[in-house]
């Protein structure tokens, strides 16, 4: 039973990344209809960028900003400008193509340029353990957890109680009325592709401590996020998130109590279910079908 | 002017078949294995055609059912069976797999489709990797035997490049037919317009799990081949890059045209070969070139050339006209 505490949090933490990426990748869909086969990398690459600034002799909070400021102009402006904008015309499927290509890009500059070792990152939140309801529970996941939810939490505030919110749940559901009312529509898809920037640079400094920078490191995170979107709910916010809470704990007790073997398998199946029985998601709303 | 194109295009075939048989002779081992890996590729890919380019259902998962075919052949004739054996086995395999894989295709498309497709393709790795009793797990297969064809053995890489590219004849002759047949333009109707392709009395229930099926079929034939080819397998090549490589040389090469997967295997295969003097660049500009084309012309470089050709046939077809419009006129 205590056994089982510690997992749910562990899961937890990791689910609360999971679902911050998610909420990024939805949001790129909700606003631009854009699969970004790339998210995972997305979260590989600010950590690289933010060793790259300690290297120079930065120190970690400024090598922080620093991978930050560049993952806004790299993922989410360069991403927008050099990728999106001119594929988005010629349909769905070539751009999920191009951001495939781009993930192959990234890991292989990753290599290439830093290292095809995994490099140990430092933790923002300190070691140690706390005491919790007199249990001890690693600190980190605590952190990790308190952050991801506050991250969350911000961005639900900023879409739902402000008006740049407002005006960019308008564009992502009808582009053309947005328009009309007078809401700078590019502005706002702009400002998600910052959004989505800074949320894998916040999931990267959150799961990389954990999971060592390595390369190759995005390609699990990055299906976790499909999933953990896709299991959610493709077009809400919320959907994502549940989404990737579940997916943590779901992967945390399936490595315990199924089999380390086939714990990558849970979640998969998982997904193949859902989308059986409700493809738009545990908290999605039905898409029309386009003929 | 069509008549000359006809000319152009058969005496272009028969050069490019010509060069395919006799250039081998003159490479070495590692030249056979790269242009076998080609064949190989190609079925695979044409496969993915079928399923993408025709039928318009997006997979993927071929990597996965290239891994079946691949683990199909080897574990047969490791038992002492001959290649066609495991051949026959490979197919009917995948064929029963991709048609229940097809099934969610039933009730989803596009992205969700590639999300179902890509966690199939999870899972196949995971049963590669962990089924140790048959697959024999991260050690994998090794000292896999290349087949005998009429008494005569291929175990070098010259007969066995033939074996590749002669398979790759054969299933190229039977996805032109298939195309042609309609079978084909039934899995075109259903990537144009499926509620038009249901209304005019196409089963396009069948005809999906049918692109999926004769789809992975292919990707297992390809599979079949690979075993032989390396004589040694492991899980690692059929996890999903494969997969998401396949679908790059579909769309690459163009999608929906014919000798669109020979030309994305060419390129996959054999360019990052000739970028090998870039070290450690070559996936990195391959992946530049990639995105670069696909913004240039999302339907890949057969689609340029078809853009081409569509023009310049307008533009004499235009011209044409002018003339005609001139000679009716009456003068001033």
């Amino acid at each position: 039973m205590s056994n089982l505490l510690d997992l749910l949090i562990a899961g937890l933490a990791t689910g609360a990344i999971y679902a911050i990426v998610a909420v990024g990748f939805t949001l790129l869909w909700q606003t631009s209809q854009t699969i970004n086969f790339a998210q995972g990398e997305f979260v590989m690459l600010p950590a690289f960028l933010m060793l790259a600034a300690m290297h120079v002799g930065a120190p970690f909070w400024l090598a922080i900003v620093i991978g930050m400021l560049l993952s806004l102009l790299l993922l989410g402006l360069g991403f927008k400008m050099l990728l999106v904008d001119p594929m988005l015309r010629h349909g769905v499927l070539p751009l999920a193509i191009a951001t495939m290509a781009l993930a192959i890009g990234l890991k292989e500059a990753v290599k290439q340029f830093f290292s095809a070792e995994a490099s140990p990152f430092p933790s923002i939140v300190p070691a140690g353990d706390i005491s919790i309801l007199g249990r001890q529970v690693a600190l980190q996941s605590v952190g990790v957890l308190a952050l991801a939810i506050a991250a969350v939490v911000g961005l639900t505030m900023l879409l739902n109680r402000t008006s740049i919110g407002h005006q960019m749940q308008a564009t992502a559901q009808n582009p053309t009325v947005a328009r009309i009312i007078g809401i700078p529509v590019e502005r706002m898809i702009l400002l998600t592709f910052l959004i989505n920037a800074f949320l894998v640079a916040l999931a990267s400094l959150l799961i990389t401590p954990i999971y060592l920078a390595k390369f190759s490191s995005g390609e699990v995170l990055g299906q976790a996020a499909f999933i953990a979107a896709i299991v959610g709910g493709f077009n809400q916010v919320r959907g994502a998130i549940a989404g990737g809470l579940l997916i943590g704990v779901v992967d945390n007790l399936a490595a315990a109590y199924v089999s380390t073997q086939y714990r990558a398998a849970v979640p998969m199946v998982l997904l193949i279910l859902i989308i059986l029985l409700r493809p738009q998601g545990l908290l999605g709303r039905a898409e029309e079908r386009t003929v | 002017m069509s008549l000359f194109n006809r000319y152009w295009r058969v005496a272009l075939g028969v050069v490019v078949i010509a060069a395919l048989i006799i250039a081998p002779m003159y490479l070495n081992r590692y030249g056979l294995f790269i242009l076998s890996q080609w064949a190989v590729m190609t079925i695979a890919a044409m496969g993915l055609n079928l399923t993408l380019g025709y039928a318009g259902q997006v997979s993927l998962a071929q990597g996965a059912f290239v891994g079946i075919g691949a683990y199909s052949a080897a574990i047969m004739t490791a038992n002492g069976m001959p290649l066609i054996a495991g051949l026959g086995v490979a197919i009917v395999l995948c064929f029963a797999i991709g048609w229940i894989l097809g099934y969610p295709a039933l009730r989803v498309q596009h992205h969700y489709l590639a999300f179902v497709t890509l966690a199939f393709s999870t899972l196949a790795f995971l049963v590669f990797r962990n089924e140790g009793w048959l697959t024999n797990g991260i050690y994998g297969i090794s000292n896999i035997p290349r087949p005998t064809i009429f008494g005569y053995p291929t175990n070098r890489p010259l007969p066995f490049y033939y074996v590749c590219l002669g398979s790759l004849a054969l299933v190229s002759f039977a996805t032109w037919w298939l195309i042609r047949s309609p079978w084909g333009r039934a899995f075109v109707a259903l990537r144009e317009n499926p509620v038009r392709a249901l209304s005019l009395g196409i089963d396009t229930r069948r005809y999906t799990l049918m692109a999926f099926a004769i789809g992975s079929a292919l990707g297992g034939v390809a599979g079949t081949l690979y075993a032989p080819l390396t004589q040694y397998i492991d899980p690692v090549p059929f996890n999903l890059s494969l997969s998401l490589d396949l679908l790059m040389m579909v769309i690459v090469g163009g999608s929906g045209f014919f000798f669109g997967p020979f030309l994305g295997a060419m390129i996959a295969v054999l360019l990052p070969e000739w970028l090998r003097f870039t070290q450690g660049y070559y996936l990195m500009l391959y992946a530049v070139a990639v995105i670069l084309l696909l913004i240039y012309s999302p339907s890949g470089i057969l689609g340029i050339l078809d853009r081409y050709l569509t023009e310049r046939r307008t533009k004499a077809a235009s011209a044409l006209r002018a003339v005609a419009k001139s000679g009716l006129e009456p003068a001033p």
